[in-house]
């Protein structure tokens, strides 16, 4: 099964990342090679088999909500591009 | 005393606790030893010399006030995506390039609290993807035992430095191989942990139903040492295990007469190299000559799977774990654009490198509607498969034997173009990170001049007893504390 490039386009959309046309090319031959390799799992016969998640068998991991320092609002803004009384800023949401 | 770096952390801790040395003159020869071969090797993305020789000198004081652990002073590489307060950390991204964390992880707590000294934040492929660490944005790690081949990877900084005698200990983390592969191309002992066994607190994430941190040293007491203190629960990791962490000193120096050894012949294939052929039957004649049962009849049909469930798996909570990167709460930003999406955009497009960008890809793909059934779900599925396959062979094996990587290093460049090939060094870890298992790499000798590793897989939370068989196998080789160059 080969990708098209304009699946990719629409891969890369929806993961945020800006494709340039040389990029467009090489993931499509890439990531369709890749695929195809993955198409021997359809073989498998996993008729009644549940799927793992998750290797243990923990779940529901619950504690007491308790009260604890965390960071302040100086260090959670230290590592931010831009930041503005307190607030984290960013261009416009809307176009 | 000259050339302390060459000593493993467990005999310089006796040199420290006799009064030999100092943990400031063992830093700084670690230190010297670094600035001589750092250049050929690139293990670090970052150097913390002063920030150790500050931790070298509180180390010194707990020998003098009688509160030493066996790590204390002793000179540790750690790997750049365990976040460590005040100390950059970019787990090899450019997107991280200027990340200072406000916190520290849990693996770095505990090492501190034992008084262990950073020496500085090791190499590695971007965000843990890759086998080689030529996907680091600061420039590929070169095998200390040749330069111009890789390290293996993702850990390879880590590795590398453990070989070369720029820190006696490391940390690394492993999902699909990244410590027990360039463990075995540097002539290194690297454990991955059981899943769970040693909490994520404050590790950068890339696949996180397979993610766990590890230790890479230059012996297996040390590997065991260090597991020691990194294991146990963390309430602030809810994948982390209830159980209190065993005493792992208590698995080495054991003979492992009677032990079950099951060796899956699916692990033998064609692209196997026959100088690593060759080791690997050494080494099971060596466990057999100790008294342990060999069985080469063990068949995991599942295994050829399992290339294809981690590569389906570990992408897709990759492209959710990296959804963070958005150049608005930290790391690189792109503000050129006009709106909020054209900067997230070209932030993401500039801060990651390729193979990162093909991962994210390929999870977003098998995430989205209409294919979700067909890789995700089917993946799980089968997962469920190579996981019930490996529990069956435990009910008859205390331990599974198998190569660590079907090669020895390769040089730099050689896979680089071809994402499969590179895929293909994983073959031999994968199965044992997919079912969640503990699996240590130990050193079996040499093809080409180059290290061979063999694997130890054990069941759950069983680290004791490949520690046991991977300690006896030491013994009897004589394969520890290899230095290259």
């Amino acid at each position: 099964m080969a990708l098209t490039s304009a699946e990719v386009l629409h891969i890369a959309r929806l993961a945020r990342i800006a494709l340039r046309d040389a990029d467009v090319e090489r993931f499509t031959a890439q990531l369709s090679g890749i695929l195809d390799h993955f198409a021997a799992l359809a073989a498998v016969d996993t008729e009644g088999v549940e799927p793992t998640a998750h290797p243990l068998p923990l779940s529901n991991v619950m504690r007491d909500d308790l009260v604890a320092p965390s960071l302040s609002q100086a260090e959670a803004l230290a590592n931010a591009p831009q930041a503005e009384d307190g607030y984290i800023r960013v261009r416009a949401v809307l176009e | 005393m000259s050339e302390l770096w060459r000593l493993t952390a467990h005999e310089a801790h006796e040199g420290l606790r006799d009064e030999q040395f100092t943990s400031v003159e063992l830093t700084q020869s670690v230190l010297d030893r670094i600035a001589a071969v750092e250049p050929k090797v690139h293990a670090y993305i970052t150097l913390t010399a002063e920030l150790a020789l500050e931790q070298a000198r509180e180390a010194d004081a707990k020998f003098a006030s009688g509160t030493a652990t066996p790590l204390t002073g002793i000179p540790v590489a750690v790997k750049d995506l365990i976040v460590t307060k005040g100390v950059r950390t970019t787990a090899g991204s450019k997107i991280l390039e200027n990340f200072i964390p406000p916190y520290s992880s849990h693996v770095y707590e505990n090492l501190r609290r034992a008084g262990a000294v950073m020496v500085g934040k090791a190499n590695m492929d971007e965000f843990a993807m890759g086998s080689s660490t030529e996907h680091s944005a600061y420039g590929p790690t070169h095998n200390p035992w040749q330069p111009g081949l890789v390290p293996g990877g993702s850990s390879g900084g880590s590795a590398a430095a453990v070989a070369a005698g720029e820190a006696l200990v490391a940390l690394g983390s492993d999902t699909g191989g990244s410590i027990r592969q360039p463990a075995a191309l540097c002539g290194n002992v690297g454990l991955d942990p059981t899943y769970g066994r040693v909490s994520r607190f404050g590790i950068v994430a890339f696949g996180s139903s397979l993610d766990q941190v590890g230790p890479i040293g230059r012996d297996v007491e040390d590997v065991a040492t260090m597991l020691q203190c990194i294991g146990g629960h963390d309430p602030r990791d809810s994948t982390s295990n209830p159980e209190p962490m065993p005493d792992m000193r208590h698995y080495l120096g054991r003979d492992i007469k009677g032990m079950k050894i099951g060796v899956p012949k699916e692990y033998f294939i064609a692209g196997m190299e026959p100088g690593v052929t060759a080791r690997i039957e050494e080494a099971l004649a060596t466990l057999e000559s100790l008294g342990a049962t060999v069985d080469r009849s063990l068949s995991l049909p599942s295994t050829d799977h399992a290339l294809a469930v981690y590569y389906i798996i570990a992408p897709s909570e990759a492209s959710a774990n990296l959804a963070r990167y958005d150049g608005v709460k930290y790391g690189f930003s792109d503000r050129s654009g006009p709106t909020m999406w054209d900067n997230m955009e070209q932030t993401r497009a500039q801060g990651f490198g390729n193979e990162v960008k093909r991962r994210i890809m390929l999870g977003t793909y098998a995430l989205s509607a209409g294919y979700y059934d067909a890789y995700y779900l089917k993946a799980q599925k089968v997962r469920t498969v190579i996981n019930n396959e490996f529990a069956e062979a435990f009910a008859r094996y205390d331990v599974i034997v198998t190569p660590t990587s079907p090669t020895v290093a390769f040089p730099i460049g050689a896979k680089v173009d071809d994402p499969y090939a590179m895929y293909l060094n994983d073959i031999y870890t994968l199965p044992a990170s997919v079912a969640g298992l503990p699996a240590v790499s130990v050193p079996c000798g040499f093809s080409e001049g180059l290290p061979v590793g063999l694997q130890i897989i054990g069941n759950f939370f069983d680290e004791g007893r490949i520690l046991q068989v991977a300690s006896a196998y030491e013994q009897a080789a004589g394969f520890r504390n290899l230095l290259a160059g």
